[in-house]
């Protein structure tokens, strides 16, 4: 027999906890399972356990996690840190992995709210000790108080890329280099409700801050990674066409977020190809409901918005879980949406046009020759448009052809990468290719874990000899 | 290539080993950032090349990380927090069956 729950939230980030404080309000039995080992996903990461005494470094914009924290703890939902899951299966039985020992977990409905991870940026050397994302630096920074010191190089694009920069110099780092890689800017309609988002006046004075220690090269490209064991120095091509290099301790590498989709494009829900958003987004409900029955997801994992829409996000599914474990009538469901569904219009005000503008380089995507696509088995960007070329069609198949995508990451470093690769080398869309298909164990969990699970009698049975 | 910020809370340390090097943490340092933070940016070579490699997302997502821990294999460093008296093993190529 397995523990029960109505509620089964995965990820305790801001759509988690939120939705947690939700449904648990609502009379639910609800239970948050989280990979980490205090609550706040990587935005909020250690909001509740910084080491850092200088609060003012991360923002006014990090601290507003702290209010999401609180009312989750407390809102009697049940909270399970250092839990992994590693399968959900279609009847809502959820299996976990926690202090090296797995676990069933029945559950009515579940709200998958695994967040969002960095862009894969497969750039020659990328591999490189040395070479980490620009997330890593915050989580450092947020959960250990480290920062980088000795000669630090932050390359790429997006609004993180700026937070960052102001958060290391507010802690009293110095940054070697900001290389720019967003292309030059275009204007376009979606422009002007970017002008009425949050985000300009925001986005504007990270820039400002920043700009006042270093003076950012843009319009960078052709970024590599060199060194021998480790990170020795970052070269590139600057925007008047002129090949130059920095010599460098640490390369900070940044090109935006995608939705971390292992886990329910393992249960089933169907994801589509978003060419904004560059990336496979799952397809949903106005609740955030999936078209797998009892399994809705929010946050970041349903298309990236961003930390404030994912809290709105999570509070919706909730409700909408609320009404269909018949807590909640659909009238009360609908009246209670009504504050969420306003912020998440005022938070999706201007993201087309940050989608636009900070649309990644196809060449940083994309990579070409000896650049390794799949980092976990080592496969080149060569080897799999070779494996193209002798007939290969698909993802799936690759597999099969050269192992990429059946390391350890299953597939969460070069899912998007060898997607497009393939696209690219057929003359087809990322859409008509699609991604790897992904199956349970999400994570990578040992026999004996398997071996100890609790099992009924006619699954033994079931396998014995007679 | 990392260090602490001058102004953290106080905490009492905590001593663990990576291979035979002896080093302090603080307790609610993960695996990945004391390694980070006692100056190793690699923990591992790889399988398939043995080329080195370290963390690299810090948030369990590329498996980079990957080191021995209390002698179970294959543990993500990014994840697991250190514990006083931890034996930490970086790791050369495969994990070693029945580890
Ligand atoms: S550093 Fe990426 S999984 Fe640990």
């Amino acid at each position: 027999m397995s523990e029960t729950c109505d509620l089964a939230i995965i990820g305790a980030g801001p759509a988690g906890m939120a939705a947690a404080a939700t449904a648990a309000r609502l009379g639910l039995d609800t239970v948050v399972l989280d990979e980490q080992p205090s609550p706040g996903g990587q935005i909020y990461r250690a909001i509740t356990e910084t080491p850092v005494r200088q609060g003012t470094i991360f923002g006014d914009d990090y601290w507003r996690g702290l209010d999401l924290a609180r009312a989750f703890a407390n809102s009697g939902a049940r909270y399970l840190p250092n839990s992994t899951v590693f399968s959900v299966d279609s009847r809502l039985e959820i299996g976990v992995s926690s202090g090296g020992k797995a676990r069933l977990l029945q559950a009515r409905h579940v709200i998958v709210a695994t967040g969002a991870q960095e862009r894969p940026m497969p750039i020659p050397g990328w591999t490189l000790p040395g070479v980490l994302t620009a997330g890593a630096a915050q989580i450092l920074l947020k959960s250990a108080g480290l920062a980088p010191s000795g000669r630090t190089v932050l390359a790429g694009s997006g609004p993180l890329l700026w937070l960052l920069a102001a958060q290391l110099q507010r802690a009293g780092g110095t940054l070697s280099a900001i290389l720019d890689t967003t292309p030059r800017m275009t204007f376009g309609v979606d422009m002007l409700s970017f002008l009425a988002s949050p985000y300009l006046s925001k986005g504007r004075a990270l820039m400002r801050e920043t700009k006042q220690q270093i003076a950012p090269i843009d319009r960078v490209t052709g970024l590599r990674a060199e060194g021998d064991s480790r990170l020795r120095r970052v070269s590139f091509t600057d925007r008047s066409g002129v090949a130059d290099h920095i010599e460098c301790d640490t390369l900070l590498l940044h090109q935006g977020v995608v939705p971390n989709a292992n886990l329910a494009m393992s249960i089933g829900c169907t994801h589509r190809w978003d060419d904004a958003q560059l990336c496979f987004v799952p397809t949903l409900d106005t609740w955030g409901h999936s078209d797998v029955a009892g399994v809705s997801i929010a946050g970041d994992g349903a298309g990236i918005a961003g930390a404030e829409s994912a809290a709105e996000r999570g509070r919706l599914a909730a409700l909408d879980a609320a009404c269909r474990l018949g807590r909640i009538d659909q009238a009360t469901r609908d009246r209670e949406a009504e504050t969420p569904r306003r912020v998440l219009t005022k938070y999706g005000r201007g993201r087309a046009f940050l989608d636009r503008i900070f649309r990644p380089i196809d060449a940083h995507r994309i990579p070409a020759g000896d650049t390794l696509a799949c980092r976990c088995e080592e496969v080149s960007a060569a080897q799999i448009t070779e494996a193209v070329r002798i007939g290969g069609t698909g993802p799936n198949q690759l597999k099969a052809y050269l192992r990429c995508g059946m390391g350890p990451c299953q597939g969460r470093l070069c899912g998007l990468t060898v997607t497009e690769l393939i696209a690219q080398a057929r003359g087809k869309t990322p859409a008509e290719i699609g991604h790897y298909r992904l199956r349970p164990p999400v994570k990578p969990i040992t026999v004996a874990e398997l071996a100890s699970l609790p099992r009924s009698e006619a699954e033994a049975n079931a396998v014995a000899r007679q | 290539m990392f260090h602490r910020l001058p102004d953290l809370a106080d905490a009492a340390l905590v001593t663990l080993t990576i291979d035979s090097e002896v080093i302090t943490a603080r307790p609610s340092d993960t695996v990945a950032a004391a390694l980070l933070a006692a100056g190793h940016a690699a923990c591992r070579e790889t399988a398939v090349s043995s080329t080195p490699r370290g963390p690299y997302c810090l948030m369990g997502v590329c498996f980079d990380c990957l080191v021995t821990i209390d002698g179970v294999g294959n543990r993500q460093g990014c994840l697991v927090r250190v514990r006083e008296g931890m034996h930490v093993e970086t790791q050369r190529g495969k994990r070693v069956a029945g580890r």
